[in-house]
């Protein structure tokens, strides 16, 4: 299904996006310290590391959602480097939203708020409607389109934020795993959808993982993480490293 | 003002529109309850029912540096720190590690006791008491005039905001990615429910009018499938509460403000055997 996406976006390997210096304080706690990374385009990179280790902290530093120290900047097959205030296009797909069962927003709803300036209160656009659907559908969750945003199941928001994620031709996809309400069937589905995004798709993607299963089968790169970055690599190099038995207790 | 009286009498043949304080009463409840209904469907939205509550108690205070301050029209006032309180309110929610529902209760109390030590001195609170129930009756033009102002920039700023709040309400850090200015608009909007809170708290009551923001949004919820039936129901349900109210109240002769309150609540337990009786 992924096929259908833009055939002339494919992975150039060239398209680099750079995390210098990356720092983060909470009072005078440091939750991470010196993160440098470089992430290359058609790869898939996966951040580990046990709870409070800083992975949610260093998403939300690079969608400068905290305040931190630091620079990312994206590196254009052309050499040149540009600052923050640049082109580069971040997809975020949270695990979840701040939504209530039985609150009146449907996925067209959602969706158009992000595509149309048009207030989506006011009425529903055939064009902006179909567009919508044409995304959706490349993730098969087409349709879902009228139905409320709380009552898809975890698969289904999940496949709905990726679309969204996407919209806007991100040059890094950042990605929480999802925790809850799916499957393991779902969660297949979700590995095998980032596989062929990654291989399909001009996109550099970081995704914060629990399962080492997935990340074993799927990672180009994992990145252990515990305040700093105590080890990169494959996965077979980092699970068989000694920070990562210390981390882990394995 | 003459044209619309003239409007209103001729399309309104009843014997109330024959007096100008209802005239301007129901002016002002066509204005404020669409406006209430509109904004409380982000205020319920992004869960912040005890802040607007919070907020309205702040009217005290504002009142009462008005009187301190020697200001003449208190309105402007209650506005001014209204807004700086919705402002530094907004920042301590935001802040993380901190619980923002005690942080609220500790301004909101702190803010109620010093109105009422300062508008109770020498015994003079009677002055003050129609605010905790409202009177609607006593809306004057130059106020119908700052409410329509109130009103047309509200729907403005509806209409271009209104995505991106929602977007914002669903997950913050999705809405900064995709460049949304998340502080900037989430200051704009409590500046709003400050503005309109305060307009409106004169003629609904302090004790009542997050009950009208709250009560209409939440019978839409019950039985609205998107956001389009979701706004069309709140304002709907938030007029025809307005109205209803500021009519039974002149015939009955009460208190304006719980009659629109009961009115909001019927409906709401209306939509909810409604919305049982769908599933």
């Amino acid at each position: 299904m992924i096929n259908e996406l833009n055939k002339d976006r494919k992975p150039c390997g060239l398209h680099c996006i750079k995390i210098h210096h990356f720092h983060v304080n909470y009072g005078s706690e440091v939750i991470l310290d010196d993160i440098n990374m470089h992430i290359h385009c058609g790869k898939l990179y996966v951040l580990i590391g046990k709870n409070g280790g800083g992975k949610s902290t260093l998403v939300k530093a690079i969608l400068d959602e905290v305040p931190h120290e630091g620079k990312i900047v994206l590196q254009t097959p052309e050499g040149r480097s540009l600052k923050k205030k640049n082109p580069l296009r971040i997809g975020y797909v949270p695990q979840s939203l701040n939504i209530d069962k039985g609150t009146p927003v449907s996925v067209y709803d959602f969706m158009a708020a992000y595509i149309s300036s048009k207030p989506i209160f006011l009425c529903k656009r055939k064009k902006i409607y179909n567009k919508i659907i044409d995304v959706l559908s490349i993730f098969e969750v087409d349709d879902c389109i009228d139905r409320q945003l709380s009552n898809l199941s975890g698969g289904q928001l999940q496949r709905v934020l990726l679309s969204l994620a996407l919209l806007n031709e991100p040059n890094l996809l950042l990605l929480d795993e999802p925790v809850s309400g799916i499957d393991k069937k779902g969660m297949d589905l979700f590995y095998e959808i980032i596989n062929k995004l990654k291989k399909n798709y001009d996109v550099a993607i970081l995704l914060v993982s629990h399962d080492l299963d997935y990340v074993k089968k799927y990672a180009d790169e994992v990145i252990l993480l515990d305040r700093k970055i105590l080890r990169k690599g494959t996965a077979a190099s980092v699970f068989a490293s000694k920070e990562f038995k210390e981390v882990f207790g394995i | 003002m003459g044209i619309v009286y003239d409007i209103l009498e001729k399309i309104l043949p009843f014997s109330w529109t024959s007096y100008e304080f209802m005239k301007n009463a129901f002016i002002a409840v066509i204005l404020i309850t669409p406006l209430l209904g509109m904004v409380g469907t982000m205020v319920v939205q992004k869960k912040m029912a005890f802040f607007s509550d919070a907020l309205g108690h702040s009217a005290l205070t504002g009142i009462a540096l008005g009187v301190i301050l020697g200001v003449r029209n208190t309105n402007v006032s209650m506005v001014i720190f209204a807004v700086i309180f919705a402002l530094l309110l907004n920042k301590i929610k935001s802040r993380q590690g901190i619980e923002a529902d005690t942080i609220i209760s500790v301004f909101a109390s702190c803010s109620i006791a010093v109105g009422l030590i300062v508008l109770s001195y020498k015994g003079n609170f009677n002055n003050y008491s129609a605010l905790l129930i409202g009177d609607i009756l006593s809306i004057t033009t130059g106020e119908i005039k700052a409410l329509l102002i109130v009103f047309v920039v509200t729907s403005l700023l509806w209409g271009v905001l209104y995505n991106k709040m929602l977007f914002i309400s669903m997950n913050s850090a999705l809405a900064r990615s995709k460049g949304i200015r998340v502080n900037l608009i989430e200051n704009i909007f409590v500046i709003l429910i400050a503005v309109i809170v305060m307009l409106a708290i004169r003629w609904i009551g302090i004790l009542l009018i997050n009950a009208l923001m709250i009560l209409p949004v939440a019978a839409a919820k019950n039985i609205a499938s998107n956001v389009r039936e979701y706004h069309f129901f709140a304002v709907t349900f938030a007029l025809f509460s307005g109205i209803s109210g500021l009519l039974v109240s002149y015939y009955m002769n009460v208190a304006c403000g719980p009659v629109i309150i009961v009115y909001a609540s019927a409906l709401f337990f209306l939509s909810y055997i409604v919305k049982i009786l769908k599933k």
